[in-house]
């Protein structure tokens, strides 16, 4: 049997996907998603974070139910075709660390890979910095890669283990059910919701559901993956996840323009600042982070749902990280870097290298 | 036997970057990469067509599939 029969692994599968997040995420934020945030892994993980409580920064708390959608769209697309399998034990606390400062990264930037390419398609001039941070970030992490570097074999686990990520996802969509937000208020049962700013900003709950699953059944399928994009085009000179990667960005660009979302400039853009070095900086930490924990935020999503557990320890990490971030005053805000982000940035940077240096092979044997 | 590559329990992009290195070490010849999950199949099978190598899916041992490349 061919190993390309998965039609969504195809040249055109993985462009048409790219298409649809891009078309999906724009229409997001039309209706009601925040500013060129139609989905955006980190900030939504870091929403979800506020809306458990495990940070009380007000103006970001809800539980994103995309992010929901993702896990178990990837869940069901790996039940149905059979590629669900629980697996773990490769470096699950290198993986927690690294879930940390890709999360510390992205937050002084202000977004993920996604949205990275979503501000672009919206205008957003800060986030070419963002983007080179991002490419030179992955081009270290591949400089790691070609020095020999290994987080080690993951080894099979439990179904107990693999249907973990998908039931505790399951568990906080009931949570999102039975406390559904009350107008005006700022809590409902054990939730946090934010009354104003981008927490406020969200589409209906059916529609970000469906479509965090549907782009969740995608992407297990077609892998799409924004880190791989750049680190396969980097590494391999290999165009197939690229071309995801470009789709995506021309999808969201052409559906701005026809919905008018697109408003290009440097000031005053929606959720962003305007510190070229930061906005870099922080993509750096966070691209080096994502390369070397072998995925973006997205696609550490999706594998969690095929029962890929060293992917639900990196979430997790993105989540205290999305925690420590908020607490500590070292994410952004569109006022600037918060008061600790430079700090962030580089204590992030030192334990990525150290994870980087300490895990090549060639050097352990 | 230097010509197989076991890639089982590895995560992308190790699985390539293995087989891509055994790949410039052979002008030619065959090479067995041992892969056990779709998405490395799917990505050594892209890189060796890539290269120029064929690729013949072996049968599968399990969660293991052997593929052989060949030029």
């Amino acid at each position: 049997m061919d190993g390309t029969r998965n039609v969504f692994a195809t040249k055109a599968g993985i462009i048409v996907v790219g298409v649809l997040i891009g078309i999906l995420a724009a229409l997001l934020q039309k209706l009601g998603n925040p500013g060129n945030m139609g989905i955006c892994v980190a900030c939504f993980d870091r929403d979800i974070t506020g809306a458990v409580g495990m940070h009380r920064a007000e103006l970001v708390q809800y539980l994103r139910p995309e992010i929901l959608g993702f896990v178990l769209g990837s869940f069901g697309a790996a039940l149905i075709f059979r590629e669900f399998k629980p697996r773990g034990g490769s470096a699950p606390l290198a993986r927690f660390v690294l879930g940390m400062t890709a999360m510390i990264g992205a937050l002084v930037f202000l977004g993920c890979p996604w949205r990275t390419l979503l501000r672009l398609a919206g205008g957003d001039g800060n986030a070419l910095l963002g983007l080179a941070g991002l490419v030179v970030g992955v081009w270290i992490g591949t400089l790691f890669f070609k020095q020999g570097y290994s987080l080690g074999r993951s080894g099979k686990q439990s179904y107990g283990t693999g249907f973990l990520m998908p039931l505790l996802i399951a568990g906080l969509l009931l949570l999102r059910l039975i406390y559904s937000p009350v107008a005006g208020q700022a809590q409902s049962g054990v939730l946090f919701y934010s009354l104003k700013g981008p927490g406020a900003a969200y589409a209906p709950l059916a529609v970000s559901l469906g479509i965090g699953l549907l782009v969740g059944f995608l992407a297990q399928r077609s892998r799409f993956c924004t880190m791989g994009a750049l680190r396969d085009l980097i590494l391999f000179k290999q165009w197939h996840l690229f071309s995801g990667f470009l789709a995506l960005l021309a999808a969201a660009l052409l559906t701005n323009l026809v919905v008018g979302q697109f408003h290009p400039g440097f000031e005053k853009q929606p959720v962003a600042h305007t510190q070229a070095l930061w906005n870099f900086a922080g993509m750096l930490v966070a691209g080096l982070s994502f390369a070397l924990a072998g995925g973006c935020p997205g696609r550490q999503l999706f594998m969690s749902g095929e029962g890929d557990a060293d992917a639900g320890v990196f979430v997790f990490g993105m989540i205290v990280g999305a925690a420590f971030s908020h607490n500590f005053g070292l994410a952004s805000s569109p006022t600037g870097i918060g008061p600790h982000g430079v700090a962030a940035v580089v204590v992030s940077l030192f334990f990525c290298l150290v994870i980087g240096l300490s895990n090549i092979e060639r050097a352990r044997a | 036997m230097s010509d197989i590559v076991d890639a089982r329990g590895l995560s992308c992009p190790q699985p390539v970057l293995l087989a891509m290195a055994k790949m410039k070490s052979k002008a030619s010849g065959e090479i067995e990469v041992i892969v056990d999950n779709q998405v490395s199949r799917e990505n050594v099978s892209r890189a060796a067509r890539s290269q120029g190598w064929e690729v013949r899916d072996e049968q599968r041992e399990g969660d293991d599939t052997h593929l052989m490349l060949t030029r």
